[in-house]
């Protein structure tokens, strides 16, 4: 679990945090959307450590990350799996040296141990005839389910994952949704996912936190977000037609469902 | 300007505080040293091999052409072009070189992993980025610069008596007799001691500005050139600098 607790962030006068709590439950898919610039990026480089935080505290099962020093931070970082927007493959390696790359660094075993680890990791995300190919000589959907193999191969406690859907086509970008979501009930991994993909919105997010100039403004599941009277996350989530026409088809199919009360009730969210 | 050398000498060194610490696993930092070790020397010992052979070459004729009086024997020019290239021209030439050749492919090469994120993956992995990627590449510079130079001293004096030889000026006999003249063991220490200076401000330098690249492709470029440059302008520094002091 990972519960920030009112953290701030300021780039010199420009405030891009302002003061954001909220809690990332293991064993679910916990996704922070937003429209650019609402602060989600610069919120996920913190919880991972890759910048310090102004206030506030980032507590990884209930042990506070922002008052750790750098070899403590070393500790909880080796129990955190990345997938980055962009993959950040190493290129003069292929895809089976960049998933055993963790492995070589931290990992304990013999070789044999390694190797078969890593074959496993490749088998999970259906790339083991990939093996020995470049990341250059890869497709971009392939390069994202090497992150993912890379990013587990040290069984992690926790997944990040930056906008995983950008850049592939619908097919594949469900085809990770999926992925993303099995390894975290499989292994109980506090996944937590920066997303404009909406489809990963109402399919994977079990967990939601919308961030809006900096501020959460609304909190709740996939089934929350049907029935959510927040204009903002409204106009954010639904906006074509076709979307709006997508969410009443799926009210009438929560209404049908019988428990159409508690779903109201629950669209509310948790406001900030 | 004065604050933006402020600024970069304060970052430079604190640059070099965080490359020390105990290595995550010692094996995979030495596979990353002997690994820059093969790109940064024999990488480089193409270009050092055909820019010292024509370096000593040219001394020589040059050499010959200046001392055109019949009382001072041939021998000397041998000395000259020995004492030229072991002084000068194999560390400060051959660095200058270098500071193109393997400055420019560490600046674009750690920019590159800035601007992919795979410096922020190892950062995630709890690998310190510093240690792992910047200390080998000044190790493997420190290390492998100076040897280039002293190949650059062999191969300069070679071309100058292969040039000497093929167009008259000087006889191999007159040459190598030349060679053996007044030799003092201190210009070779200098030499080292300047190939050494050399060796750490081109591999720690580049490895500054490519590191800290932010922004897109252009700003790679960008970092690969100002690391050349400012490498350039501290090794002509540092050339004057030593030579003041140890000659």
């Amino acid at each position: 679990m990972i519960e920030l607790q009112d953290i701030r962030k300021s780039f010199g006068d420009k405030e891009i945090l302002k003061g954001v709590s909220a809690v990332m439950e293991s064993g679910k898919v916990n996704l922070i959307i937003g429209s650019s610039g609402s602060g989600k990026t610069v919120m996920m480089k913190c919880i991972v450590g890759l910048m310090g935080v102004d206030s506030g505290k980032i507590l990884y099962d209930n042990q506070d990350f922002t008052a750790m020093d750098e070899k403590e931070k070393k500790v909880i970082r080796q129990q955190i799996g990345m997938l980055f927007q962009g993959s950040a493959l190493f290129d003069s390696m292929t895809v089976e040296q960049n998933v055993m790359f963790p492995l070589e660094m931290f990992g304990t075993g013999t070789l044999k141990e390694k190797k078969n680890r890593v074959a496993e990791c490749l088998e999970r995300v259906q790339l083991k005839d990939a093996a020995k190919k470049f990341p250059a000589e890869i497709s971009g959907g392939m390069k994202k389910r090497v992150g993912i193999a890379r990013a587990i191969v040290l069984n992690p406690k926790y997944l990040f994952c930056d906008e995983p859907n950008s850049g592939l086509d619908p097919q594949t970008s469900l085809l990770i949704d999926k992925l993303i979501t099995e390894l975290t009930k499989e292994y109980n991994i506090t996944t937590v996912i920066n997303t404009h993909d909406m489809n990963t919105v109402m399919e994977s997010g079990d967990h939601i936190v919308y961030m809006y100039q900096g501020l959460k403004q609304w909190e709740g599941s996939n089934k929350d977000i049907v029935f959510s009277k927040d204009q903002r996350l409204n106009d954010f989530i639904f906006a074509s037609e076709f979307l709006r026409e997508a969410k009443e088809i799926r009210q009438l199919e929560m209404f049908k469902d019988g428990n159409w009360r508690n779903q109201l009730n629950k669209g509310e969210g948790k406001q900030p | 300007m004065e604050f933006r050398f402020f600024y970069h000498f304060g970052n430079f060194l604190i640059m070099l505080k965080g490359m020390f610490s105990r290595p995550e696993n010692m094996k995979m930092y030495w596979k990353q040293f002997m690994q820059q070790c093969v790109d940064i020397g024999v990488g480089s010992f193409g270009i050092v091999f055909i820019i010292s052979l024509f370096m000593g070459g040219v001394t020589t004729l040059q050499t010959a052409y200046q001392l055109v009086s019949p009382i001072i024997p041939k021998s000397t020019i041998a000395q000259v072009v020995r004492d030229t290239i072991i002084l000068e021209f194999a560390p400060t030439l051959t660095s200058i070189v270098l500071a193109g050749v393997v400055g420019s492919k560490i600046a674009s090469e750690l920019g590159n992993m800035r601007i992919s994120e795979q410096i922020d993956a190892l950062e995630i992995m709890g690998i310190n980025t510093k240690g792992y990627l910047i200390m080998p590449k000044i190790l493997a510079g420190v290390l492998m610069i100076p040897i280039l130079v002293c190949c650059a001293g062999f191969l300069g004096i070679y071309g100058g008596k292969e040039a000497g030889v093929l167009s008259g000026v000087i006889s191999s006999e007159q040459f190598m007799q030349g060679l053996r003249q007044e030799f003092k063991a201190y210009n070779v220490f200098f030499a080292m001691a300047k190939s050494y200076t050399f060796g750490f401000i081109i591999a720690s330098v580049s490895a500054y500005y490519g590191y800290n690249v932010s922004g897109g492709a252009l700003e790679i470029g960008k970092a690969s050139t100002t690391a050349v440059v400012v490498s350039c302008v501290l090794i002509l520094f540092m050339d004057y600098a030593l030579t003041a002091i140890l000659l």
